[in-house]
């Protein structure tokens, strides 16, 4: 069974979220309407919802995370589930527990979600072919294979503020071969059917396959940010890096950083976003990340309602089909 | 079939003579979606009321999650006017366990404490599953628990009574 299927009932409904690839437009287009809805929770007096009250769910990060694990603890706490915080890196698997000793014993406290964070690539189809069936997984990224929740607020992101998809052009900068976050934006974004996604990245860089992604491959900013709507920055990926596939970071800056210089390649109402945790000087300039035309924050905050939607939607697709739907 | 225009008439003429009686000059009209959101629409401009229309989708306080899950056409909801101390109508089109407006009440309070909550409605089917009662009813039916009644709109507005 290949990991688009693990994830879908036989419905064809999400039942977990461990991949973008594969899924259809009907799927993404209901994460990101439902994600819409549950924009606005944050702005009330009550940032909270009642739907996965009295539901549990376990954040088990492999893998170390300030920002992804907290935006999915306040999904979870926004939809009035319990959350459970688990640093495995510092914990059992250190004396030596396997995955799945971890995953029964997790199990065994009546858990209702496992978000799963780990550095070894399909950790987390792992956990969703173990699991019993009443459990939702979700991916908060796999190694270097796939971070969809990251792709689909990206998405959601770009959506917001161009609308337009068959039109869109989209550029992703940098360090594709490490990110799992540009394979999931470049699914979702093709799935979308956005006009054209383009990645900027030197050879190094750049798997021997990205080609099969859908993608116009750029090796040079100036010829690839010219007339795009939408700039996607990647973090260069230091601790990910082996050997020298670099020169140093300061010629990276130089050669891809972005700068307002080159921004100006873009179109006027270009947006600038960039995963986090952003590197100053190394992938993007202070004045391109703090300027008018970024949203990196909006994305921190899109994120919240997306992961918000993803956890909703999963577990009610967990829920025992009716007959007779009144 | 039945014309919902003219029990939209109806309801306004109720529920203006309501309002007088309470002493509510500015209320805030929140219509459910969808079938509530074209009523209080209609409403909303036949009485002139100034505060802008508030509209509630409840899917994310239903009380069936665990067996229905999300509702694929969730749509956001909106209160554009700060609900504290304010006299609300909620208003939906028809009228049946209740659960839906229990539903309602709870989002409501989640954005503030109003003055006052009233309960307006298109069509009250009876079968009421919790003590919720309308002050505004268009029209009252007698439908057993099979039958399915269902407001068609946007434009025009048609109450369509399916046989059971």
């Amino acid at each position: 069974m290949s990991t688009t299927n693990l994830q879908l009932d036989r419905q064809g409904r999400l039942l977990h979220f461990l991949t973008v690839e594969g899924l259809s437009r009907r799927h993404l287009t209901e994460i990101l309407d439902t994600a819409e809805s549950l924009r606005g929770v944050a702005e009330r007096r009550v940032k909270k919802l009642p739907t996965l009250h009295g539901k549990t769910v376990v954040n088990l990060f492999f893998e170390a995370s300030t920002r992804t694990r907290t935006t999915f603890e306040l999904a979870a706490k926004r939809l009035s589930a319990d959350v459970l915080n688990l640093n495995i890196a510092t914990s059992a698997t250190t004396k030596g527990e396997s995955l799945l000793d971890t995953l029964r014993n997790i199990e065994a406290m009546q858990c209702d979600m496992f978000v799963v964070r780990h550095a070894q690539s399909g950790a987390a189809e792992f956990m969703a072919r173990h699991v019993k069936p009443h459990i939702a997984v979700l991916n908060a990224g796999d190694g270097c294979h796939a971070h969809p929740t990251q792709g689909m607020l990206d998405a959601f992101t770009i959506r917001r503020h161009k609308p337009d998809f068959p039109s869109l052009q989209v550029a992703i900068v940098g360090d594709i071969l490490h990110s799992r976050v540009a394979r999931s934006l470049i699914h979702a974004l093709n799935i979308l059917g956005a006009g054209e996604v383009r990645v900027i990245a030197p050879r190094t860089l750049l798997p021997a396959w990205v080609e099969s992604l859908g993608v116009r491959v750029f090796h040079s900013p100036h010829a690839g940010l010219r007339e795009v709507d939408v700039v996607v920055m990647l973090r260069l990926q230091r601790e990910r890096m082996e050997g020298a596939l670099l020169p140093t970071e300061q010629e990276f800056f130089q050669q891809y950083g972005l700068t307002e210089e080159r921004l100006a390649l873009a179109r006027p109402d270009a947006i600038v976003m960039h995963p986090g945790p952003i590197n100053r000087g190394v992938e993007i300039d202070s004045r391109v990340a703090d300027g008018p035309r970024s949203v990196i924050l909006e994305q921190v905050t899109n994120g919240i309602a997306v992961r918000m939607a993803i956890m909703s939607i999963t577990l009610g697709n967990h829920a025992r089909p009716v007959e007779e739907d009144a | 079939m039945r014309d919902a225009e003219f029990l939209i008439e109806v309801m306004a003429g109720q529920l203006q003579a309501l309002l007088v009686r309470r002493g509510i000059v500015e209320p805030a009209l929140v219509g459910i979606h969808t079938g509530g959101v074209w009523v209080a629409e209609r409403l909303h401009q036949q009485l002139g009321i100034a505060t802008p229309l508030g509209r509630l989708d409840i899917s994310f306080y239903r009380d069936d999650f665990s067996r229905i899950g999300v509702n694929p056409q969730v749509r956001p909801s909106e209160l554009p006017f700060d609900v504290d101390d304010r006299h609300v109508v909620l208003i939906d089109d028809v009228l049946y366990t209740g659960r839906t407006v229990r539903a309602a009440l709870n989002e409501l309070f989640d954005y503030g404490r109003p003055a006052s909550v009233l309960l307006a409605v298109l069509a009250d089917r009876g079968g009421r599953e919790l003590p919720v009662e309308a002050n505004v009813v268009g029209t009252r039916l007698k439908l057993p628990p099979g039958q399915q009644i269902q407001l068609v709109g946007p434009d025009p507005l048609h109450l369509l009574i399916q046989a059971p």
